[in-house]
């Protein structure tokens, strides 16, 4: 029972890694970047909310509603200023400069925030952290159920929109062949700009959700940024349903190894990874130069 | 890069390409002096001075291997660290078991590159930013490995025995020559590997892969071996800090800031060029000992500059010596040469870092 416990859990655990991967996944399905400050740019956003939360009372998920509009400012801001500059210096650039970016936004946190633990989980309210309780040793948690759901739906709102709307046909234009794209008149620019507004939108739901989940603190980022990659390699690159199933795999091998040791639980998750990279969907990352 | 050609010359002597000139040649026999003159400096200088060179020494290990990798083989890693602290540990781990202490901080970098040979037909699947995230994934996997090794002190950390019958001076002089014997072979591996052809392929790659394999650079091999030489390096830098602190953390010695400062070295001093790390390492050691004490504002300006420098001046502070002055201190690159009678030849302009930039570019 405690296995299949594992696996339950596991599967909510997935959810919240999914939901961090999307955005990572947008930003290189559309321009080919790993964005290295994805994770933090996420815990940024879960310290806006918790300044929401504590200087106005408001409770965290009431608080997304004005954080997740500024989140989006500071993306679409973020690849007017930084990004869109770096991505004319050629394949490198992107990733010094996000790298770059990332210790500035984790040690900025740091001198503002101080290095304290944080959760928002109490200040969420009572029903974070009550369960339907199936049997003595399986229980379903509010919470993960919660947050599995809106993966669903943030990665099903993300499907539509690339299939379904002129904007996701625009940015599939733009992810295919930028220049051509332009051609007839798609601005590959504000393209850019509003699909890394989405991704800093989407990765502050993360951020919200890990900080009411479990907790937080200024140095968070690159283990999520981490997990997120991972989710999005093991679900196979450029399917957003990959990445949920991606994520739900990282997160079961991670309670499943937390159920033999806690100190397996993120080696576990790594190994999953590193097997999957050596199997046959990472050779063929080899051969595909530039993923669809 | 944009491949201007030059205006075409217009007799045929007119222009010569040559590897070395004046200042290259004064230049290297400088550097060379230099090197062998540094083995002396425990004989006249206080052991505070011979301690922090080995940290200088041992960041240009790191910013010279770092650049090896992004620089010509245009792999960015997060993941050097994992060579950093798997030479460290193979030094604590062969000290364990009978090995004399220098012994083992001579092997340990061999170790580091035969787990280099081991992952690279894992990692080099992975390319630009997955290749990047992919080598962090791997440094992680590897520290909480050796932090659930209790031999090796678990999470808490491990100290460096079998120097206690050594007097500190004289057991800090041999770290110092170990170091500076590492640094300058290192230097020299990688003089060699541009000076051959594989220098120009290797740039072929940095700029281009795919263009580099259509040109017949078999790109896979060549990335193999910076991948190894890289890991070889860090190996070193690994277990000479250990030598030189005698104590280490598995967070701090495979913690992801050995990246931060690798990348701030080389996008300072200059990615992909020779002279730019040695630079940068310079000018990080003399920030490191001014602000280091200031904590996350220390960080937050290095983090910032590193960005300027990458959206700004990507080539770093050394493109502005060798772009202005066309200076280069090493000859591994070549100049174009415009010979203009008397004179024995005044070099030609870099049109727009293309062609005539080989120079600056190789080197």
């Amino acid at each position: 029972m405690t296995w299949i416990n594992a696996v339950v859990q596991g599967l909510f655990l997935g959810g919240l890694y999914a939901l961090f991967a999307c955005g990572l996944s947008l930003i290189f399905g559309v321009m080919r970047i790993i964005n290295l400050a994805h994770g933090d740019l996420a815990v940024a956003g879960a310290f806006l909310i918790w300044t929401i939360n504590s200087q106005f009372g408001l409770n965290p998920f009431v608080a997304l509603l004005p954080a997740l509009p500024i989140m989006l400012v500071v993306g679409y801001v973020l690849h007017r200023t930084v990004l869109a500059r770096s991505l004319r210096g050629g394949a490198l650039i992107p990733l010094l400069t996000t790298f770059g970016l990332s210790i500035v936004i984790q040690n900025a946190l740091l001198q503002g925030y101080s290095p304290d633990v944080r959760s928002l989980g109490a200040a969420a309210g009572d029903w974070t952290t009550g369960s339907w309780r199936l049997t003595d040793q399986l229980s379903v948690p509010y919470i993960g159920v919660c947050t599995l759901a809106v993966a669903c739906l943030v990665l099903g709102g993300l499907q539509l929109l690339l299939r379904r709307t002129a904007f996701g046909r625009e940015m599939r234009a733009t992810a295919q062949d930028a220049d051509t794209a332009a051609l007839v008149g798609i601005p590959a620019a504000s393209i850019y700009a509003r699909a890394t507004a989405i991704a800093v939108g989407t990765a502050t739901l993360a951020g919200a959700f890990l900080a009411v989940h479990s907790t937080f603190d200024a140095s968070s980022g690159p283990t999520q940024l981490i997990f997120a990659f991972e989710a999005v390699i093991i679900g196979g690159i450029g399917s957003l349903w990959g990445t949920l199933a991606g994520g739900v795999v990282l997160g079961v091998a991670q309670t499943v190894g937390a159920a033999i040791d806690p100190q397996y639980s993120i080696l576990a998750g790594h190994l999953v990874f590193l097997i999957v990279l050596a199997g046959p969907r990472g050779r063929s990352l080899i051969t595909r130069s530039a993923p669809a | 890069m944009s491949i201007t050609a030059p205006t075409p010359p217009a007799a045929g002597h007119a222009w010569t390409i040559s590897r070395s000139d004046r200042t290259t040649r004064a230049a290297s026999a400088g550097l060379v002096v230099l090197g062998l003159l540094l083995f002396a400096v425990p004989f006249g200088f206080r052991t505070n001075v011979v301690q922090q060179l080995t940290s200088l020494f041992i960041l240009l290990i790191l910013a010279v291997m770092w650049n090896a990798l992004a620089g010509y083989g245009g792999m960015v890693s997060v993941g050097q660290q994992a060579f950093i602290g798997f030479g460290a540990y193979t030094t604590i781990f062969l000290t364990q078991h009978g090995v004399t202490t220098y012994l083992a901080v001579a092997l340990a970098p061999v170790a580091s590159g035969v787990l280099a040979v081991a992952l690279a037909p894992l990692v080099l699947r992975l390319r630009g930013g997955q290749f990047a995230v992919g080598t962090w994934v791997v440094a992680e996997a590897l520290a909480l490995l050796v932090a659930l090794d209790k031999g090796l002190g678990g999470g808490t950390g491990a100290s460096l025995r079998g120097l206690s019958g050594i007097e500190p001076d004289l057991r800090r002089a041999f770290t110092y020559w170990l170091t500076l014997a590492f640094m300058l072979s290192l230097l020299v591996a990688v003089v060699v590997l541009l000076r051959h052809r594989t220098g120009i392929a290797l740039q072929a790659i940095r700029d281009d892969e795919d263009a580099a394999a259509s040109l017949g650079v078999r790109t896979a091999p060549l990335k193999f071996g910076l991948y190894v030489l890289a890991g070889i390096g860090c190996g070193a830098a690994g277990a000479l800090t250990l030598a030189n602190s005698l104590f280490i953390q598995p967070q701090s010695i495979f913690g992801v800031q050995w990246t931060a400062y690798m990348l701030f070295m080389v996008l300072v001093g200059g990615l992909g060029t020779f002279e730019g790390p040695v630079i940068g390492a310079v000018l990080y050691f003399a920030l490191q000992n001014q602000f280091a004490e200031q904590g996350a504002w220390y960080l937050i300006g290095l983090g910032a500059i590193a960005v300027a420098f990458a959206l700004f001046l990507p080539r770093g502070l050394w493109s502005l010596a060798s772009d202005r002055l066309n200076l280069r201190l090493l000859p591994v690159g070549y100049n174009l040469l415009h010979r203009t009678g008397r004179s024995a030849g005044s070099s030609a302009q870099a049109p727009d870092g293309g062609t005539s930039s080989r120079g600056e570019s190789t080197s």
